[in-house]
């Protein structure tokens, strides 16, 4: 089966030309390309979208790791954003906020729904109940919120690589957040090619992201680094409104970071034997957690 | 393509904290349980790359056994999967590799019972995708994503026309079909994906047909 769309120009070409949202697209390929009906695709992305509400409910209560390194963030953020004084404005905190909800409930063993990855998945509806409160859309407004995410998403996969054992983390959070990007301008009513520039803006800023969980948990960086991926999409998506694009074109970023991925050696990779993992403080945790020979020295 | 639909990027829903090493490790064991069609006594898990480095942190490890107890990458019973097991009576053991792989997250999954064991090799490529590489040492390429059936046959003319022979009787379509031999002669194992989910009439009516061995099947 021939796909609707193999990048991201053929994905804004097809937009515009047949006067569709990107959303639109990615159901009329979903619906082709796994013969299944409109009816039946909404309803499961439906049920992922309340399995993110869920998980932001979850974590805005507060939850903590079986390790301890992460949780509690998620409270602490709200906790401050209603006392109405954030320096980098209330949505903005908003969305860290819930990012940081969703990933905290992912570290904790909770039930998440990976977007694009489990380690990415505060990004995309951190940035939607942010979104949410400033422009009121349906419901449905909300689902197409993750199929124009996962256009994009899609893109990135089959061209490059949402894995950050393969790519690091600009394969994960970055690909995330570009995703976000690319969904908030839709849904602020912004044009496809608008997402296209978001998209590519964004996935410029977390080019060269590694991936170096410390004791190879998906807690320290990863959860911090949703909060800073749904910032930089809150962000760019903003400056495409505002009508800057980007100089290098959406598909020769998502080229780049592949590229960048395969340079990429081994160890900051998702091994755990590099970057933050190899700190002292990362390894003396690593054998905090997990016993053995004390390597380093740490607090 | 090896991304097909978007409920590959925005998905699945699952058990944290990671998509590759947790929700995929899950789904390899699950295929390796459906592919031995019941549920093993034993089981031995070599870990590769990233899998070997990080299983621990990622719970790689509860995760493939929740995948042998067959558990769908979102069932909250996969965190004490290592109690079900032992209550199921499977033993297990993880054994972390040093050798050279071509993918960074590889597993492969032996298991038994007193009557046989398999081997499987899987993959885990992202955001919960995996393949399957490997079976009991015949190199091949299964998303597990569709309905399939697997045919070990003596390597013989005929074998592969007569089995989709009884497909076409029974109206179901081949998305894509595999074949493959360690020798000339001796053993093959046909790998073919099909549009729907094939009746236990149609595999007993492979498993009659002349030199066929086994059949097994993976349900959608």
């Amino acid at each position: 089966m021939e796909a609707l769309f193999r990048n991201v120009r053929e994905l804004v070409e097809r937009a515009e030309k047949e006067q569709k949202l990107i959303s639109e697209i990615m159901i009329e390929q979903e619906m082709l390309m796994t013969d299944r009906s409109r009816e039946d695709i909404m309803i499961q992305m439906d049920r992922n979208l309340t399995v993110m509400e869920e998980a932001v409910e979850k974590g805005l209560k507060g939850v903590h790791s079986v390790s301890g390194l992460t949780g509690g963030d998620a409270v602490l953020l709200q906790a401050y954003r209603e006392k109405g004084n954030t320096l980098s404005g209330d949505l903005l905190i908003d969305a860290v906020s819930k990012a940081v909800a969703t990933n905290e409930v992912n570290a904790a063993m909770g039930t998440i729904c990976a977007t694009p990855t489990a380690g990415s998945a505060g990004v995309v509806p951190g940035t939607l109940f942010a979104v949410q409160n400033k422009l009121n859309p349906t419901r449905e407004q909300m689902i197409r919120y993750l199929f124009t995410a996962g256009a994009f998403g899609f893109v990135v996969a089959n061209n490059a690589s949402i894995s950050g054992a393969a790519g690091g983390c600009q394969a994960e959070v970055g690909s995330a957040a570009g995703m976000a990007s690319a969904a908030i301008i839709e849904m602020a009513g912004g044009t496809p090619q608008q997402s296209s520039e978001a998209f590519a803006i964004t996935m410029k800023n977390m080019l060269g992201l590694v991936c170096d969980p410390v004791a190879g948990l998906v807690e320290v960086p990863c959860v911090k680094r949703n909060a800073m991926g749904a910032a930089n999409a809150v962000v760019a998506a903003d400056m495409a409104l505002a009508g800057v694009t980007s100089r290098i074109p959406c598909d020769e970023v998502i080229g780049a970071m592949f590229e960048i991925g395969q340079s990429m050696p081994s160890a900051l990779r998702e091994t755990a034997k590099g970057g933050l993992a190899a700190t002292p403080t990362g390894k003396w945790l690593e054998s905090k957690i997990f016993g053995g020979a004390v390597v380093g020295s740490g607090q | 393509m090896k991304f097909k639909s978007v409920f590959d990027i925005i998905g699945p829903v699952m058990i944290g904290p990671s998509s590759s090493h947790t929700a995929g490790a899950a789904r390899i064991g699950r295929v390796a349980r459906d592919l031995f069609g019941r549920q093993p006594e034993w089981a031995r898990v070599h870990l590769y790359g990233s899998f070997a480095e990080t299983y621990k942190g990622h719970s790689t490890d509860v995760a493939i056994i929740g995948g042998l107890l067959d558990y769908d990458t979102f069932d909250e019973r996969i965190k004490t999967s290592f109690e079900e097991a032992q209550k199921a009576g499977m033993s297990y053991e993880f054994i972390p590799e040093t050798g050279h792989v071509d993918h960074p997250n590889t597993a492969r999954i032996v298991i038994g019972d007193q009557e046989s064991e398999m081997s499987m090799m899987g993959i885990s490529i992202g955001g919960g995708k995996i393949e399957i590489t490997e079976l009991n040492g015949f190199p091949l390429r299964l998303s597990g994503n569709h309905p399939a059936i697997l045919v070990v046959h003596e390597d013989r003319s005929g074998c592969i026309a007569n089995v989709a022979n009884c497909l076409y009787k029974y109206d179901i379509n081949i998305g894509h079909m595999e074949v493959s031999r360690k020798e000339k002669g001796h053993m093959a194992l046909m790998v073919i994906e099909v549009d729907q989910n094939v009746d236990k009439e149609v595999m007993d009516e492979l498993t009659e047909l002349p030199n066929i061995t086994q059949v097994t099947r993976i349900a959608d």
